[in-house]
């Protein structure tokens, strides 16, 4: 059953939600719910470890003493995708690790995003060969790309600061 | 001691096969190794590799010798300095060219520095990996200290492409040796506590005392290089053995322990960051001395002239272009250079066919082939000392498979 | 610790020719490294011979990489080459076979050093030249069913054909479904 809180009206929007379209109105506790769920939300976004290559020392720099990813809620890399709802792809996605990728992106529980970062993940950088995906974006959905090969840290906490600002806007599925 | 009670048939029950990896969170990267158990024994170990295969071999026959500078780098990502100049070095000796006094200082120097950052990583996730957090966040630190170095020198954090054929990118100058100053004078404090962490924690030496031996035949045998062959008690390193660079002017000592198990490993490291620390001081205090001299060699044809003056004098513009649009040529040969990589020998193999490109060029990695010694060290070991042995023998991917 | 190249050289030419005559094709020098060039029969024997030699003592095999000449015209098409070192009298020494198109098969040194397991894999990955006694010749970087030897100089730098890969989306995309459904559905792609 879909109740969609944060958007009145876009429940018919959804594909094969055919049941029950509750259209709440906006009212003072609903509206509270979905601000404080959202809140959680963007507030501990769990990444799963997906350090594929040159990026992951950036993006373990990012989660380490100096750089302290720990401020945005976000330093908790999960080893199992089932404990995560963010995919940080750090890194060279091969055709070999293509399957994998997905394979780890369909195992994380809704809801789920991807930040790409890198040039290589976001578009093949620089190796346009015969055993590099040109960009992630083949096999999974992605929200945020993140330039720089590799990009600063700081470039990827701003991708998660991006990342928060995009979660804070997406309406809150209550029961689904 | 446990006595066997009940003497029973084990041979109809079959072993488990596990799959470890790729994405693994303690196999350094994309490596994916099938684990065959008996209950929780390794009886088998099949490392599967290419998960990262980046065609760096097939690149080079496509690019310029100057333009594959940036694909060494994203090799062996902890050393990329290391990677900058094996490359640079098998380019020069095979254009038959040498280098100025103050470019060896300085590539030295900056060669220590990242062997002293890969050996930060790899003692301090070793570490992380066996539950100790603390060493891998001391040790990012000094490592974010020794990124900043590199950046103010070459723009970038580290993947620096700074080597180039007969010289380097940018020179130094005094700020900058200011600053390397303070960092190796404030890192001993750091490798004094890690150490004190590490060699009096239990633990931590439960997990790896006696795991994953391997003997000094065995290592030989199998091609193992750098802290791994240390390790097992050959006294043998490159920049000793056949010198390079101005290894031979400071004065240092070879690390190397006997034992071959993976606390020897740990310990090489330890030391060896010791020696690349007294390496370090004293390539700074040389290159103090000469820093008024030449930096890169007097060579337009091959070495870039400096930005400046491409935009002041035409004959600097027209080098400019030339190298930039067209490269340098390289005499027809074959030649292999190795160096002394924090993970061991790093050779590269380049066959020059006269033009602009690489005929051929072949990348002798350490770590893809330290990989091969792991199903030995692994047989026979318990499975949670599988990621102490990985930890230990420290591959990179990027290396691994190029 | 400096080698001497010609000592090295002229031990090499003594005891290699007395041994195997005509199969040594020449020893020769440039830029400071030595290079035996040799026919591809007497790889093993050769191999042997220099890691059991107390006076080469050749224990340690660094690298074995192919080139395909076929960019040049000449034939025999490959080589492949064994760079070999010694740990305890500090020498190097590099092995160069041809092999030809039609036949690309050599002897693995595998029973002399471990280190070839790796290299040769690799090598017969990325050329296809075949080691005869590798007691695991399969591709190491590539899948599995990959098609081609990525490194010869026919094989385009972006591949022959691209891999397909089912795009992103969902594929029961506008499909009405209930809940129950929806949820067997994505639990049956997992």
């Amino acid at each position: 059953m879909d109740i969609v809180v944060d958007a009145p009206g876009k429940a018919e929007d959804k594909a094969g939600t055919d049941v029950l379209a509750l259209q709440a109105p906006e009212n003072a506790l609903t509206k509270t719910l979905s601000e404080a769920i959202s809140y959680c939300r963007r507030n501990s976004i769990w990444p799963v470890m997906m350090g594929l290559s040159c990026c992951a020392i950036e993006m373990m720099g990012t989660a380490a003493s100096r750089y302290d990813l720990s401020r945005f809620g976000s330093e908790v890399f999960r080893p199992s995708p089932r404990q995560a709802d963010l995919m940080i792809v750090a890194g060279t996605v091969t055709k070999k690790m293509a399957p994998v990728v997905r394979r780890i992106y369909d195992q994380m529980t809704e809801p789920k995003w991807v930040i790409a970062m890198g040039a290589c993940s976001s578009c093949g950088g620089m190796y346009n060969v015969y055993s590099v995906l040109q960009g992630v974006d083949e096999v999974i959905p992605v929200d945020i790309y993140v330039p720089g090969c590799p990009p600063r840290p700081e470039a990827l906490i701003y991708a998660i600061m991006q990342l928060q600002k995009k979660i804070r806007q997406e309406p809150i599925y209550l029961f689904n | 001691m446990a006595t066997r009670v009940v003497e029973q048939n084990y041979s109809n029950i079959e072993s488990m096969t596990l799959n470890m990896g790729p994405q693994h969170p303690s196999t350094h990267g994309v490596l994916r190794i099938i684990l065959e158990l008996d209950g929780e024994t390794v009886t088998k170990c099949t490392p599967v590799l290419g998960y990262l295969h980046r065609a760096k071999e097939k690149h080079a026959e496509f690019k310029t010798y100057h333009q594959f500078i940036p694909y060494t780098d994203r090799m062996d990502y902890l050393s990329p300095m290391s990677n900058n100049t094996a490359y640079v070095m098998t380019v020069e000796k095979a254009l038959g060219i040498g280098i100025t006094d103050r470019c060896r200082y300085l590539r030295t120097l900056l060669c220590e520095l990242a062997r002293m950052s890969s050996h930060l990583l790899a003692v301090g996730t070793g570490a992380l990996e066996l539950g100790a957090m603390t060493v891998f966040m001391w040790g990012f630190t000094q490592r974010e200290k020794i990124y900043d170095i590199f950046e103010f020198i070459s723009g970038a954090r580290f993947t620096v492409s700074y080597m180039r054929a007969g010289g380097v990118a940018r020179e130094d100058y005094p700020e900058w040796r200011r600053r390397v100053r303070e960092f190796l004078d404030g890192y001993m404090r750091t490798q004094e506590e890690m150490e004190a962490m590490l060699n009096e924690n239990e633990i931590f030496l439960q997990r790896m005392i006696g795991v994953g031996r391997i003997s000094a035949e065995d290592a030989i045998n199998f091609g193992l290089g750098g802290p791994s062959l240390r390790g097992s008690g050959i006294d043998w390193d490159i920049r000793r053995d056949t010198p390079y660079l101005a290894y031979e002017e400071a004065d240092w000592e070879v690390a190397y322990e006997t034992e071959g198990d993976c606390y020897a490993r740990f310990l090489v490291r330890m030391r060896e960051l010791r020696e690349s620390w007294r390496i370090c001081c004293q390539m700074l205090d040389l290159l103090a001395k000469h820093s008024g001299e030449r930096m890169n060699i007097d060579n337009p044809k091959i070495v870039f002239p400096p930005k400046d003056n491409v935009k002041k004098s035409m004959e600097d513009l027209i080098h400019h272009f030339l190298l930039a649009s067209e490269g340098f040529k390289v005499p027809p040969g074959e030649v292999y250079h190795a160096i002394e990589a924090p993970k061991g020998e790093l050779g590269f193999y380049l066959v020059a066919d006269g033009g602009p490109r690489a005929y051929r060029l072949g990348v002798r990695s350490p770590s893809f082939i330290n990989l091969g010694a792991l199903e030995h060290m692994c047989v026979g070991e318990l499975l949670a000392d599988v990621v102490a042995i990985i930890a230990s023998l420290d591959p990179v991917m990027g290396e691994v498979d190029r | 610790m400096a080698v001497d190249l010609e000592k090295l050289e002229q031990l090499l030419t003594n005891k290699l020719r007395e041994k195997f005559g005509e199969a040594i094709r020449d020893i020769t020098s440039y830029r400071g490294e030595l290079t035996v060039r040799l026919d591809r029969e007497v790889v093993l024997e050769v191999s042997r011979t220099l890691h059991d030699d107390p006076d080469f003592r050749f224990d340690h095999l660094s690298y074995v990489t192919c080139v395909d000449w076929s960019a040049q015209g000449r034939t025999p098409r490959y080589s492949v080459s064994w760079f070999l070192y010694s740990t305890a009298r500090r020498h190097r020494v590099k092995l160069t076979a041809d092999v030809p198109e039609e036949d690309p098969t050599v002897d693995s040194v595998y029973s002399v050093w471990r280190s070839a397991s790796f290299t040769e894999r690799e090598a017969f990955d990325m050329f296809g030249v075949i080691f005869q006694g590798h007691p695991d010749l399969r591709r190491i970087l590539m899948p599995d069913d990959w098609d081609g030897h990525p490194l010869r100089k026919d094989f385009p730098l972006g591949g022959v054909k691209s891999f397909y890969f089912k795009r992103a989306t969902d594929p029961h995309a506008g499909e009405p479904a209930d809940l129950v459904q929806r949820i067997r559905r994505q639990e049956s792609d997992i």
